[in-house]
């Protein structure tokens, strides 16, 4: 067994990791990134198409290109990395970290750190998650797995596919399965409306004339080695209420409803979750319910843009290093979602400070105005053009803008669209 | 003659307005910038679009683990080009190492596009 001692060990060597190890790097602390895969870049290897970067790099990139700038800005940080090595459990939470990276490359690491930045990424909800009567044949598979399958390791996961849920990993898998050569019949949407963006449905969709059917469920999976069919059936809405159900035939069901953050080591270790987020609750400088253990990017909350997660995992890492140089915040107080916010990021503030927030509304709609209050009084009013739930909404609150406030009360910041 | 368009040059979709009397002279109404006209007048006269996929890589042995590179055109393609790029680009076989930016297919079909790898390997 190896010992290892560093300021701050980086959980996840993707797009949050990266971002974060960098800024930590740069104000010269000791600093590693330790990642299961074989190669650092996480999710984005596998987002082969184009899209990433128009927020932080003012230019349109592919996903392994958006990688490749942190990668090769880790490696000229001098950063360490541990591939393929997997963390199980953290085993010390006390002022001094520990944990076992297990590998099999290192052998068995023992890390000791002073701080730990959970940056594991989020994974797919399946078929379990969605409750789909049927039988259990093979061809069943996720979204982002046959992605995997498909652009990384050369495997074409069927001829005939059936696509369950319309956010933008299904509608890329669309356009994807149909240039591999293979026959999409159809994504099936349940809600009235496509859960991506407009472009991808114009670019993915319309483009190869693939049908969308919103309002519809698969409600039934048939075949026994094989899938050899499915049942599509509207839900009992306006739209859907009076139509009949229909049945196609296809080899293979792509299922792109939904991410979860990945929070299993972070449970272990004691880390209070947001039911809200599935990803930990988190003060000002994005440190969870643990002294020392910070999040960032999609084990945090799950993004819609890539550009987001660098942004907030750069401020992570900076909340990191003053951490290590014992620097926290006076006083921090509550945030809250109100009316058509699902949920607000951080669920702390500090009025002495700049803070950042993302939000997820709860509502499509034109011409929306993000109101936010402290102790019922307005601090912010802005126009924002369209909101909806597949967009996240960031805003900052700088410290002028936050009123002198009277320590004897409770100083809730509450978030709203109107 | 008019068409409605959606602009897929960035997140936020404009629905596009176009309208002619003659192909020389197109008319964009509800883009939100410059790339919303080009894109509508484009998508009327020869709509275009960015590939991407992956390629084989060459030379990794029997019994390692299959690696392919990812591949994308360095501007939009007209769209009757694709099929055949397509086609091309799966019979190939990268030769390694292979650096992001690197050139793989020059001048696809005399378009003047590029394939060209997004990773380094």
């Amino acid at each position: 067994m190896t010992e290892k001692k560093y300021d701050s060990v980086i959980i996840g060597g993707g797009s949050a990791g990266m971002a974060a190890a960098c800024r930590i790097a740069e104000a010269g602390y000791s600093c590693a990134i330790v990642e299961r895969e074989t190669a650092l870049g996480g999710i984005l290897n596998q987002c082969i198409h184009n899209g990433f970067g128009l927020h932080h790099f003012k230019e349109e990139l592919t996903g392994p290109e958006y990688a490749e700038r942190f990668i090769q800005a880790v490696k000229d940080k001098g950063l360490d990395v541990y591939l393929e090595t997997t963390v199980m459990d953290i085993e010390d939470t006390g002022s001094m970290k520990s944990f076992y990276g297990y590998s099999s490359v290192y052998g068995l690491l023992h890390f000791s750190c002073r701080s730990i930045v959970l940056a594991m990424g989020c994974r797919e909800r399946n078929r379990g998650n969605i409750g789909t009567p049927g039988t259990r044949p093979s061809g069943i598979f996720t979204a982002g797995l046959a992605q995997r399958l498909v652009n990384i390791d050369g495997y074409i996961p069927g001829k005939k596919i059936v696509i369950v849920g319309s956010g933008d990993i299904g509608l890329i898998m669309a356009r994807r399965m149909t240039w591999v050569g293979t026959e999409v019949l159809g994504v099936v949407e349940i809600q009235p409306y496509p859960a991506g963006l407009t472009r991808n449905i114009v670019q993915c969709l319309t483009d190869f004339n693939i049908p969308l059917h919103l309002s519809h469920v698969v409600s039934k999976i048939w075949g026994k080695e094989r899938v050899e069919g499915v049942r599509v059936s509207p839900v009992g809405t306006e739209e859907g209420g009076n139509r009949a159900s229909f049945d196609l035939d296809c080899d293979t069901l792509l299922l792109s409803v939904g991410l979860v953050p990945d929070n299993e080591i972070s449970k272990k270790a004691g880390v209070d979750l947001n039911p809200e987020t599935g990803g930990a609750l988190v003060d000002s400088r994005l440190m969870t319910s643990v002294e020392g253990i910070f999040a960032c990017g999609n084990v945090l909350h799950v993004h819609d843009l890539v550009d987001f997660v660098t942004e907030e995992s750069q401020r992570c890492g900076e909340a990191v290093c003053h951490y290590l140089k014992g620097v926290a915040p006076g006083r921090q107080y509550r945030t809250v979602s109100g009316a058509n916010v699902k949920y607000v990021l951080p669920n702390m503030y500090n009025p002495d400070g700049d803070n950042r927030f993302y939000l997820r509304p709860l509502v499509v709609k034109n011409g929306a105005e993000l109101v936010v209050k402290i102790e019922g009084r307005e601090v912010i009013r802005k126009k924002l053009r369209h909101v909806q739930p597949s967009e996240m909404v960031s805003f900052t609150l700088d410290r002028e803008e936050i009123p002198s406030l009277e320590s004897s009360r409770g100083n809730t910041l509450e978030t709203g669209i109107l | 003659m008019e068409r409605q368009l959606i602009c897929i040059s960035c997140p936020i979709g404009c629905r596009l307005q176009a309208s002619w009397t003659d192909e020389t002279d197109i008319t964009i109404e509800g883009n939100q910038c410059p790339r919303g006209e080009i894109y509508g007048r484009e998508e009327v006269l020869a709509p275009k679009r960015v590939v991407t996929a992956t390629c084989m890589t060459a030379g990794s042995p029997m019994g390692t683990e299959v690696r392919r590179v990812s591949v994308k055109t360095d501007a939009p393609l007209p769209k009757e080009h694709i099929d055949s790029l397509l086609d091309t680009l799966y019979s190939m076989k990268i030769p390694l190492p292979v650096e992001t930016g690197q050139v793989l297919l020059a001048n696809i079909g005399g378009t003047g596009v590029n394939l060209v790898a997004t990773r380094s390997m």
